[in-house]
């Protein structure tokens, strides 16, 4: 035991004191919060100077209230001046962009005549938004051409929102769902990455071993299996350590932003906000949502996801890094590793695209449900799953289906670990690593 | 002679190839034994079934008395052919790892070590990385982990490699020091001038099976051919040397001397005697070089390996 201990810690300090382990530590979310800053900051400078289109109407039918200014874009008649001069004018100077709208006979064919001018290729947002006010003018005139009530019309419209509970009496939103596959895929991406990482790092450190010829020297001392155990404990530890060390950059951030947006701390670990609670809070801060998104972020689950995260990234790790570890010892250098590579990485893959793919749309779907069973896939898939609400009886099989085979990986591992890190030059094939599994 | 090391009819298998069919040697205690074989003859499957890093199909081994187990792993020392060390780890920290791992304390491993650094002299490499040593230092770091728990047993394979001559001669008196200090060393390697200076006894392995153990000069003698150098000055060599071989079986010399005259092989009958060829020879001139030709524990390998094949 006391051995076990020694590798570990050895193996755990051999990764810690990488370069790039603390490279990835400490720098990625910098860099990360960095980059958001970064484009938080351009596109306000982007927003900030408001864009001035020109409009030129021969029609007659606009007037600047169907061109009202807008925080960003504002409108300026320049009918008087004539196109030409117009389009003369914009080009020299600073205008966005000139919008031309000639006079036509029908409104059908004025439809398909309008134009637009500009010294780059427009914003389509702001096309959009300038077809959608000529789109609605027009029809408004055909409407009225109808004998149709304009007034009418508008007292006709209704708006629909339809409230989403579950049973447990929680509502639902589509922001909140929102943020749910947010938090979910998130999740999984990260647990997928950090088995990525972490196991190729166990697998890596295998061959290091063995082209380093040390591992006869280890093995002479301890066994094999605890040598594997050691390794993959150390590197689960290392993976955990930055992954406590993110999750309290990431409170650290969220408590800076939501000071600055004002939310109640207090809510963090209540599942469910109320219902009085979130109306208070769109009352209040109507239109500013960022103050809602975290409010409904401080509403998720977050210590059952923190929870069940660290559970299926042991459980998911622990199946895949003795896959890779056992690739490692079938190999000498890590470019024949990509034989075996791909089999580990395919259900790793499937998972997060079945999460994209299914969790998203279906999140108690038959597929996403399967797939939150199947152990190779179970870790990414059910961590996908988590914000929508899963049972407990679900959990606790796809855990307890997690466990089973990864004590059973575990030891099959070993067994193909216990041979290969010993076979020096031949390129081992699967035919080999059965025949090992034998000895 | 007390045995330390019994191995009894020890069997291994891979798959359908049989690494060991049948094995058993004997390893007195304070004894420097040579493990000799060619290439893939099954030494590295012995050796590893000592340490314990694999297990045997069939048979048993005794340690010291007791029947090999888990525990005696921190009474064995063993240095690999294939051998390394962490590239990117400190030498000192390295050292003590590896220390620790063969059941020594912390404190007792720091306090061998430094015992051992400051005998080959190499104190100012412990906070080194190992990829900042040269090979032959690296080997001096790896002899000491070797040998640094004070094992009743050292197995050293291919010792020498990668050492200059001078580190050599280190290391080969470094072993004999340990075995007179009451280690018993398992010694295996193809270079024989090692063999005939440090061996007492020998167990010779080809294909899986033990083809030859014993003493050295048991052995030797087992394998002496009677055969005698012979360099004669005479003023008739060429009817010394037809008589010669109506009495005795000659071969052409294989040993030049200073003076001319001639010199023969002569290989004894199971007749006749060294002194009926001694005292032929005076009678025909004069004797300037008599000896019996020994073999060597090369000629022997060669010999008992294609007797074998």
């Amino acid at each position: 035991m006391s051995k076990l201990k020694l590798i570990i810690q050895r193996e755990f300090v051999a990764k810690v004191r990488n370069k790039s382990f603390i490279i990835m530590t400490f720098l990625s979310p910098l860099i990360m919060v960095g980059m958001l800053t970064l484009v938080v900051f351009l596109m306000k400078k982007n927003d900030e100077k408001a864009k001035e289109i020109v409009y030129v109407d021969n029609s007659g039918l606009f007037d600047k209230t169907d061109f009202k200014d807008s925080e960003s874009i504002k409108y300026l008649d320049f009918t008087s001046t004539g196109i030409s001069e117009t389009k003369k004018k914009v080009e020299e100077g600073s205008y966005y962009g000139v919008l031309y709208i000639p006079k036509k006979d029908s409104l059908e064919v004025l439809a398909s005549s309008v134009e637009f001018y500009s010294k780059d290729s427009p914003n389509m947002s702001i096309i959009n938004s300038l077809e959608s006010k000529i789109e609605k003018k027009l029809r408004n005139k055909k409407l009225t051409n109808f004998g149709i009530d304009l007034a009418q019309i508008e007292a006709s419209k209704i708006n629909t929102d339809i409230k989403m509970y579950d049973f447990s009496g929680e509502e639902s939103s589509k922001l909140r769902n929102w943020i749910k596959i947010i938090f979910g895929a998130i999740a999984g991406y990260l647990l997928m990455m950090f088995v990525m990482i972490y196991g190729t790092s166990v697998m890596r450190s295998v061959i290091e071993e063995k082209t380093s010829r040390i591992i006869e020297i280890i093995v002479s001392s301890v066994k094999p299996f605890q040598l594997m155990l050691g390794k993959i404990i150390g590197n689960a530890s290392a993976g955990l350590l930055q992954f406590f060390i993110w999750g309290i950059l990431l409170f650290v951030i969220l408590t800076i932003v939501s000071s600055v947006f004002g939310v109640d701390m207090s809510q963090m670990q209540n599942t469910s906000v109320s219902a009085e609670q979130m109306d208070a809070v769109k009352n209040a801060a109507e239109g500013d949502k960022m103050q809602l998104v975290v409010q409904e972020i401080l509403g998720l689950p977050i210590l059952k996801l923190f929870i069940l995260f660290i559970f299926y990234f042991l459980g998911g790790f622990m199946l895949y890094s003795s896959l890779f570890a056992a690739v490692g010892a079938a190999v000498d250098n890590e470019t024949d590793t990509q034989q075996f590579m791909l089999p580990i990485m395919l259900p790793l893959i499937l998972g997060v695209y079945v999460g994209f793919a299914t969790v998203v749309n279906d999140p108690h779907g038959p597929v996403s449900i399967i797939f939150s069973y199947i152990p190779l896939t179970s870790p990414i898939v059910m961590l996908m799953r988590v914000p929508f609400g899963v049972s407990w009886t679900e959990l606790a099989i796809s855990m307890s289906l997690l466990v089973a085979t990864f004590v059973f990986m575990v030891w099959l591992a070993a067994k193909i670990y216990r041979v290969g890190i010993l076979m020096y030059g031949k390129k081992a094939t699967y035919k080999d690593l059965y025949k090992w599994l034998k000895y | 002679m007390k045995n330390l090391l019994e191995i009894n009819n020890v069997v291994k298998k891979y798959g359908d190839f049989t690494a060991l069919n049948d094995v058993s040697i004997h390893i007195p205690k304070g004894s420097v034994y040579g493990l000799l074989g060619p290439n893939g003859a099954g030494k590295t499957s012995l050796i590893r079934i000592i340490n314990q890093i694999t297990l045997p199909d069939a048979g048993e081994i005794i340690l010291d008395g007791e029947k090999l187990v888990p525990k005696h792993i921190e009474q064995i020392g063993y240095l690999p052919e294939e051998r390394g060390l962490y590239k990117s780890m400190k030498v000192g920290e390295q050292a003590l790892y590896l220390a620790q791992l063969k059941g020594l304390s912390k404190k007792e491993a720091k306090k061998r070590l430094q015992y051992w650094f400051e005998k080959f002299d190499i104190t100012a490499w412990w906070g080194k990385k190992i990829e900042e040593l040269s090979k032959g230092m690296a080997q001096k770091v790896q002899f000491i982990v070797t040998v640094m728990h004070n094992p009743k047993l050292l197995i050293f394979d291919e010792p020498f490699s990668g050492f200059d001559p001078i580190n050599a001669q280190l290391i080969a008196n470094e072993i004999l020091q340990l075995r007179d200090e009451g280690a018993t060393i398992i010694f295996s390697t193809h270079r024989m001038e090692s063999v005939e200076e440090m061996c007492d006894k020998i167990a010779l392995i080809n294909k899986s099976n033990l083809i030859l153990e014993g003493n050295l000069d048991d052995i030797k003698r087992n394998f002496r051919t009677n055969t005698f150098q012979v360099g004669l000055k005479t003023e008739n060599p060429k009817e010394v040397e037809k008589i010669l071989k109506e009495k005795f079986k000659v071969f052409p010399a294989d040993f030049k001397l200073l003076s001319d005259g001639l010199t023969l092989n002569v290989q004894l009958n199971e007749n006749n005697t060294a002194n009926d060829l001694l005292s032929f020879l005076t009678s025909r001139g004069e004797v300037q070089h008599f000896v019996e030709l020994i073999p060597s524990a090369n000629d022997i390998f060669i010999q008992a390996i294609n007797k074998n094949n």
